[in-house]
């Protein structure tokens, strides 16, 4: 009977599992996206947005440059195993996907190592291994617009700012509440190594998963008075730490939130208390954009929406369009360099690799300043890695960015990317490319 | 030493939150040997049903907290007839697992009928700190979490009163006390293991309410039952009063462990802490503090 | 007819002690293992490797464990997540710090390692019991979890924590890393678990067995005749966290290739073993594959037939099949507490009387 259930459900799982052979120059774009699972509040908006901006494109454009996208889900409930699965369900169909984006910085990581030998880029924007900017080791990982370890600069460099300089700096204390997790660690090294150059002191308190309970934590944050508060939390977390933060009266205004703790879903639960509450940014909030309207003009008076209609616009909503953006660009400067509208993966990584969209393209696209101009090369593909910061106003409920783009210290973050990606590369017979 | 009153005081208010879940668990063990692993699903379920009734329906509060109570009876009432009825007399470990399907197929259904947003939880329960605590003493507590002690303790005055004073609560003694001897009088456990779901079930709904107000409604609230869990080993599986004192020391050894160890080994130690210290105990009292003693015979 | 013992006459107490004394399953293993040895690899792909094959040979092996555990010790434990995950990071260890070591020594030593974390975390078992156990079992599940998050050594000091495998070969073949070849993981898996459970099958037979069983059955019985509880009860924790511990090894390292302590090995791993070796069947070794095979397949056979089949979008059909799996395994419960592996049984005594019952 072993045999036999084995061999029916393999059977089954074939047929079923065929990929739907795709007409000629047809774009394959999985989307792992988590709809489902403690952080589907978070994977919805994204993954809406991300799918919107695609329906869009086929709507009103034919896809890019009039080959069809063909955006396949998958849902991986932010679950490690299940988005292997959903890799390897998705790498093939309908000839090759082009292009991954992961969504989840376990499943990233445990893609960086296939991406090369599927051939298959990934996008992991925003998120995953840092150190992938590093180009020359991680040729098919893209980590643009900017990484965890610049945004933990910016942050320090707001900072400096509203303290009048960064040699003020000194003798200040920060805290970082991280979710005690591989995400959650990322901007240790870089305010640590900053705290060495700056002076400014470093508490660190961490968060267990989920995160319901944080009494402890901001007892703590109570007693020791930090001048600022850095937050990388995720998921329920981030709702809890705005409330408790209210709670003891932190002051708002020196509380600031990864981009991933950014979201209306985080300070909505709040309520009045929030107000004031900043958070990373490196795309604009708001539907006030001529791609919006387009697609709600398209999209969603066509009844294609993935979402609800007023929900365009949230703050993942809009990353999730931005992520579209930037990898259907991506996959147009694929179609110029190789001049064919039957694309590989292959052909996908050379378009990531020499992609740049400025204002004016932005403009083109519908999103005048939405964010800022990119370009990506061989060595660095993390990109400009600006980051801004964004306020929430409790009472209008709105996002809005009140700080400019900063620069990340790259002579700070540089070395920890050098150092990381190396020992990656030595620990798996990894020989840098060369660039030049 | 302020510091140190403040941390005891939201330990203890913690342990008192932890406990509303506990006591879901207890009554349910205690009159049909099930340990229900789906009551944090079931807080979760009974939040998002009130919620969706007052977002979707527009019910004010109290209807909606009415209307939430009846979908519990009614889950009371078809758990029983699709699974325990069918489960008499399995092995604990075997009704332990059907209770975790219970709670896949309540995850799965809360999330398709209402879906998986954030939803925030307002039926007026004050928010934010006690200001005049804080103004007058600078002493830190939760105005919520007030409010659940009081919750709390009048829960457990009701379910006192239910357990010792009424018809049923007598039935359910007995129940607990040996099935067979119950079943003999004439008691029937079907009947009872409905009363006793539906009385859990508002218990979880007690549960979801605070818990959903602190955090907003959405599916991490079905993951406190992993924090109501060494409350429960430390209590023991059959005491109210013993999820109460349980929770008790929990949140308080939790707090304290996390500000003055977790300083020292890097943090984050409150979740295997509880544990650790329920273990401890268990050493001791392999049982729990209040539950009853286990004779073994051969 | 086809399926029976009539005309085997056994002539040795060695042929009577044959772990399957009757021919027709003889054969029938011999040609399953076979069949899954040489006909299997040619038609693995990518797909089949990482979603079907490598999962469910590795939770097999991790089910084995917590058989021995659960259902022939009767010791309750939701401690197999963080078990595995100590497997893991000890092969992780080794890997790095010894490049030239044999990965098969590699994946034993990560076995011996497990089995004496599990043994140390098996102590409270000589006082504690049942809900009880498996509750203070959780401690050890948060706490190593932790432990792997907090103490940067288990990690070579990354900036993350995260553990990548690198590539390694076994007689020239790669088998972990990214390179490696579906057939040639599946193989090395597949040669790896049938090993181990042959040994398991064995093991439970015999003296370590019976013991077992008798202080499941009643401690206090068991300990009158002259079983230790001590001795037997850390036997078995020990045991079955080496097989748990080289489960968290292949899953770590051939099969995803990366980990991350409480997203790999999270307490849902606990309650999935868990499931598989009750739904497979408590106290059979045969039932831990069954339940894997279950627990593994049934999710992607709903999702496939839902997503693919009747096409429906892929939340829908993950919200339908996170319902229709609570409702199987309540439905198998229902029907058969004993798990698939009495299913089995029952089958073949059918079998046996077959075409003529009566």
């Amino acid at each position: 009977m072993t045999f036999k259930r084995l061999t029916q459900g393999l059977v089954a799982a074939a047929v079923l599992a065929a990929p739907v052979m795709a007409s000629a120059a047809e774009l394959t774009i999985p989307s792992m996206v988590y709809r489902t699972g403690p952080y589907a509040p978070n994977g919805i908006p994204f993954a809406n947005g991300y799918a919107d901006y695609f329906t869009l494109l086929n709507e009103r454009d034919g896809g890019i440059e009039g080959a069809k996208i063909n955006l396949i889900e998958c849902e991986t409930a932010y679950n490690t195993k299940q988005g292997v699965e959903c890799y390897e369900n998705v790498k093939n169909a309908g000839g090759g996907a082009l292009v991954v984006q992961p969504l989840s910085t376990g499943i990233t990581y445990q893609l960086i190592p296939k991406a090369a030998v599927d051939k298959i880029p990934i996008f992991s924007m925003g998120y995953g291994r840092t150190s992938a900017a590093n180009g020359r080791i991680f040729p098919w990982v893209f980590n643009f617009p900017a990484t965890y370890w610049s945004q933990a600069t910016a942050f320090i460099q707001y900072i400096g700012d509203q303290e009048g300089g960064m040699d003020k700096l000194k003798g200040k204390k920060v805290a970082l509440v991280y979710h005690n997790s591989a995400y959650g660690k990322e901007p240790i090294r870089t305010l640590e190594s900053l705290s060495e150059k700056l002076g400014y002191e470093l508490m660190l308190l961490p968060v267990d998963h989920p995160g319901q309970e944080q009494k402890a934590t901001w007892l703590q944050v109570r007693r020791e008075r930090p001048d600022w508060v850095l937050m990388w939390g995720w998921g329920v977390m981030n709702q809890v730490a705005i409330k408790e933060a209210a709670s003891i009266r932190y002051p708002m205004d020196h509380f600031i939130g990864v981009w991933w703790s950014g979201s209306e879903n985080d300070v909505l639960p709040a309520g009045e208390a929030a107000d004031g509450y900043l958070s990373g940014a490196f795309h604009a909030p708001g539907d006030g954009f001529p791609a919006h309207d387009a697609i709600k003009h398209y999209v969603y008076d066509a009844g294609k929406g993935a979402g609800e209609r007023d929900r365009i616009g949230e703050v993942l909503y809009n990353r999730g369009l931005v992520a579209a953006m930037w990898t259907s660009e991506a996959i147009r400067n694929a179609m110029q360099i190789h001049k064919t509208k039957n694309l590989n993966g292959t052909m996908v990584r050379d378009g990531f690799e020499a992609l740049k969209v400025d204002e004016t393209r932005l403009t083109e696209l519908g999103l005048p300043g939405f964010t800022y101009p990119i370009e990506i090369t061989c060595e660095n593909h993390e990109g400009p890695g600006k980051v801004a910061l964004q306020r929430w106003d409790a009472k209008a409920k709105t996002w809005s960015v009140v700080s400019k783009f900063y620069d990340p210290l790259r002579d700070t973050t540089g070395p920890l990317i050098e150092e990381d990606s190396e020992a990656y590369a030595k620990e798996n017979n990894i020989t840098p490319r060369n660039c030049s | 030493m302020m510091f140190f009153l403040e941390i005891v005081i939201s330990g203890l208010t913690t342990g008192v939150m932890y406990s509303l879940v506990a006591i879901g668990f207890v009554l349910i063990f205690k009159a049909s040997g099930v340990f229900n692993f789906a009551q944090g699903v079931l807080a979760l379920f009974a939040a998002l049903t009130l919620v969706g009734l007052m977002e979707k329906f527009g019910l004010p509060a109290w209807l909606a907290i009415i209307g939430t109570i009846a979908v519990m009876i009614a889950l009371a009432w078809a758990i029983e007839y699709f699974v325990l009825r069918h489960l008499v007399n399995q092995e604990h470990i075997i009704l332990f697992m059907s209770t975790l399907g219970l709670a896949y197929v309540l995850e799965g259904a809360g999330d398709i009928l209402w879906g998986s947003d954030v939803k925030v939880l307002d039926i007026g329960l004050p928010q934010g700190a006690s200001d005049w605590l804080l103004d007058s003493y600078g002493l830190y507590v939760e105005k919520l979490e007030i409010v659940a002690a009081v919750v709390a303790t009048a829960l457990v005055v009701v379910l006192a009163v239910f357990f010792q004073r009424t018809r049923i609560g007598r039935a359910l003694r007995a129940v607990a006390d040996d099935h067979q001897a119950a079943l003999s009088i004439g008691i029937s456990l079907r009947t009872i293991w409905i009363i006793v779901w539906s009385v859990s079930g508002i218990v979880a709904l007690v549960a979801g309410i605070m818990w959903g107000s602190k955090s907003g409604v959405q599916f991490s609230l079905s993951l406190i039952a992993l924090k109501a869990l060494p409350v429960l080993i430390l209590g023991g599986f059959t005491s109210i009063p013993g999820a109460i004192i349980g929770g008790l020391i929990i949140g308080v050894g939790e707090k304290l462990a996390e500000v003055y160890l977790g300083s020292m080994v890097g943090g984050a130690i409150e979740n295997w802490f509880a544990y650790m210290l329920a273990l401890a105990f268990l050493m001791f009292r392999p049982q729990g503090l209040f539950g009853e003693k286990i004779i073994e015979r051969v | 007819m086809l399926y029976r013992e009539a005309g085997q006459f056994k002539t040795s107490y060695q042929a009577d002690q044959a772990i399957f004394p009757i021919l027709q399953d003889r054969w029938f293993v011999v040609t399953f293992l076979l069949a899954a040895l040489a006909v299997v690899p040619l038609l693995i792909n990518d797909y089949f490797a990482n979603a079907v094959f490598l999962p469910f040979l590795i939770y097999a092996l991790a089910a084995i464990g917590l058989n021995i555990l659960t259902g022939y010790c009767g010791q309750l434990s939701l401690g197999t997540g963080a078990f595995m995950a100590v497997g893991a990071y000890a092969s992780y260890k080794m890997m790095t710090a010894f490049p030239d070591l044999s990965i098969i020594v590699v994946f034993v030593l990560s076995g011996v390692i497990t089995a004496a974390v599990g043994m140390l975390f098996g102590l409270p078992s000589l006082r504690i019991k049942g809900f009880y156990l498996a509750v203070a079992t959780l401690a050890a599940q948060f706490f190593i979890i932790w432990l792997f998050y907090k103490v940067p050594w288990f990690f070579n000091y990354n900036a993350t924590g995260q553990i990548s495998a690198p590539p390694r070969e076994v007689f020239g073949i790669l088998v972990t890393g990214p390179r490696a070849e579906p057939a040639a993981t599946y193989i090395f898996t597949l040669v790896f678990v049938a090993v181990f459970a042959y040994f398991a099958k064995n093991l439970v037979r015999g003296r370590a067995g019976r013991s077992w069983m008798a202080i499941r059955d009643m401690d206090i019985a068991a300990e009158l005749i002259g079983i230790r509880p001590l001795t037997t009860k850390l036997l078995a924790f020990g045991i079955s966290s080496f097989y748990v511990g080289m489960a968290g090894a292949l899953m770590f390292a051939v099969w995803l290739g990366a980990a991350e302590s409480g997203e790999t090995f999270g307490i849902d791993q606990s309650f999935l073993v868990l499931f598989m070796i009750i739904i497979g069947g408590l106290g059979s070794i045969l039932g831990s594959f069954l339940g894997a095979a279950f627990m593994v397949l049934m999710p992607i056979l709903l999702k496939q037939s839902m997503v693919d089949g009747l096409g429906l979008a892929a939340v829908t059909a993950k919200h339908i099949e996170i319902i229709l799996m609570g409702c199987l395994i309540i439905f198998f419960l229902i029907v058969e507490p004993h798990g698939f592996a009495r299913l089995w049984q029952i089958a073949k005594e059918k079998l046996r009387l077959w075409p003529f019952p009566h």
